[in-house]
């Protein structure tokens, strides 16, 4: 069974609208949504939810102003000046450390756990998908992230599928941390800028330092030859597969608003011959 | 006056906004670059670097001699950054919050506080622009402490501008509070309405005011032009798809260099940034 994480350094390069195009081609698989601030593949794949659970990550202090005696303690200790000078607790600066909770001479604050989010397993036309859902200003710490990887990965082994194709995302922080992790390789999805290529530099840089095979491809390639072949050139230095270019193409759009793939929406556009390139170098690469 | 500038989905523009503004009102203004994972403006300010400096976060450090083993540290900490075995304290500083928990709890004293290195900070000029941006290490998780140290060079008086990341959660709201205005910049797509959406929940979450730009306004459908006006969200400014603007954006060049009538636009822009809010 082979995990494949999508990823990109920079957003907005094309990675989700790849994932559903390889939706398409690829056989036996698990999609699996890991982006979870700011999910998209589900508003192409239409899931049907057969699973739903609550995820929960982190508390956060609640102070009982009743019995509290204003002595200050918890807000001389507080790192993140969470609590006021009415001693209520701010909900969104209050980063969960339980200091406070824990030194309280009265044991007056509560630290409830915080439900952050939602976790489901569907099914798509495409097969079976894992997706998530984090709530707004939510702390993403790459815990759901793990969540729903780990899920992809049950389910790939009840089911006996071959592949888990995972949208990841943008960054290089913690949820991009938790995203590659032990995967069996990760593609980075760049554009031909020189935000672009930075992003992408610095996203390999991360692969290679938890040791994930890294394969590349360079989306919306004509926009600027130059920069194409310089990242290029950087990826064979560094021992990245390029597995090929995609011209811009509107296709893309105009797929997405159907809410298709571009190969449902149409069966000749020049991106999508060169996607069926790309997955063909990428099922070889990855053992398919 | 602080404008934060944020979209939910990836790659709508941000970065090309946040520049453009900046270069185009041109003095007394700031333009810090909040997205310390990958940041992008200095490829296109091109800011003249004269500071440099690696900012840490503090971490514990266990005197094992004064340890007893008690297993208070582990106990108290929330991420698990400590684990006490019998003869063995392990701390695992990428998980540690900076919080001190541990250090207040200890009963041996055995606890001091070490760094870790979370990223760098740059700050430099170009013309009337001062420029401020993080760098988060390759390896560090958190990027809010990061940003939080990057937003300390605000200077009241001027005109910030902040080139926020991508996306609703943490890292967004360390760059979206506090801040006068938030400019959310869209694409007319499923995907950008989506995120918008979701970017929208946590600006009112936050209670500031906000305004839409929409780029690449003509590719996609006019369902992102009907939320906004269901929503009383103002739409300050729109960009049709230009593939000048475009091959521009791919080489580094700003917009505002290559095509000077667009300087008129964005300060036409931040005219209607100041009037939302008086």
């Amino acid at each position: 069974m082979k995990e494949l994480i999508v990823i990109s350094g920079k957003g907005g390069t094309g990675k989700t609208s790849l994932m559903a195009a390889f939706s398409s081609l690829a056989e036996n698989k698990v999609l699996c949504d890991a982006d979870v601030d700011a999910a998209d593949l589900h508003l192409i794949t239409n899931p049907k939810v057969m699973r739903r659970s609550d995820f929960q990550s982190g508390n956060t202090a609640a102070i009982n102003n009743d019995l509290c005696t204003e002595c200050g303690l918890c807000r001389e200790l507080c790192r993140w000046d969470a609590i006021s000078a009415a001693y209520e607790v701010n909900s969104i600066d209050c980063e969960g450390c339980g200091v406070c909770v824990y030194f309280c001479p009265e044991k007056v604050i509560n630290f409830p756990i915080n439900t952050c989010g939602e976790w489901f397993i569907s099914d798509t036309r495409f097969g079976p998908m894992v997706h998530a859902r984090l709530g707004i200003a939510e702390e993403n710490s790459g815990k759901l992230v793990t969540l729903v990887r780990q899920e992809s990965k049950k389910l790939a082994e009840e089911r006996n599928l071959d592949l888990i194709l995972t949208d990841g995302p943008p960054g290089i922080g913690c949820p991009v941390i938790a995203s590659i992790g032990g995967a069996s390789a990760v593609l980075i999805v760049t554009e031909p800028t020189v935000s672009g290529k930075h992003d992408m530099e610095r996203v390999a840089q991360l692969a290679m330092h938890f040791k994930v095979p890294a394969m590349l491809c360079v989306n919306k390639f004509d926009l600027n030859l130059d920069v194409t072949r310089d990242i290029e050139i950087f990826a064979k230095e560094k021992g990245l597969t390029c597995l090929g270019r995609i011209p811009f193409d509107p296709v893309f759009t105009k797929a997405m608003v159907q809410a298709q793939t571009i190969f449902e929406y149409s069966n000749g556009s020049k991106a999508g011959h060169a996607i069926k390139g790309i997955w063909n170098n990428l099922s070889y690469e990855l053992g398919l | 006056m602080r404008i934060s500038i944020a979209s939910g989905k990836g790659g709508t523009g941000k970065t090309t906004i946040a520049t453009n503004l900046a270069l185009s009102i041109g003095s007394n203004v700031q333009l810090l670059d909040c997205d310390v994972e990958e940041p992008n403006a200095h490829l296109f300010i091109n800011p003249v670097f004269e500071e440099t400096g690696t900012i840490f976060t503090p971490v514990p450090e266990i005197k094992e001699k004064k340890c007893t083993y008690c297993g208070k540290c582990a106990e108290i900490c929330q991420f698990k950054a400590i684990a006490v075995l019998e003869k063995t304290v392990l701390v695992f500083n990428e998980l540690c919050h900076s919080c001190g928990g541990c250090m207040e709890v200890c009963p041996e004293g055995a606890i001091t506080e070490t760094e870790r290195e979370l990223g760098v900070i740059q700050k430099g000029h170009r013309n009337g622009i001062e420029f401020i941006h993080g760098k988060l290490r390759l390896g560090e998780a958190m990027s809010p402490p990061l940003i939080k140290k990057v937003r300390d060079h605000e200077i009241p008086g001027k005109v910030t501008i902040i080139d926020a990341p991508p996306g609703t959660s943490c890292p967004v709201i360390a760059s979206m509070k506090d801040t006068d205005f938030v400019l959310l910049v869209t694409e007319p797509t499923p995907f950008g309405l989506h995120d918008l959406k979701l970017a929208v929940g946590a600006v009112d979450m936050l209670d500031i005011p906000r305004g839409l730009v929409i780029n690449r306004s003509d590719l996609g459908d006019d369902q992102v032009k009907e939320y906004a006006r269901a929503l009383n969200l103002p739409i300050l400014m729109e960009i049709p798809f230009d593939r000048q603007i475009a091959e521009a954006y791919s080489r580094g060049d700003m917009i505002v260099d290559v095509m000077p009538k667009w300087k008129t636009k964005f300060l036409e822009l931040y005219e209607k940034i100041k009037a939302q809010l008086n």
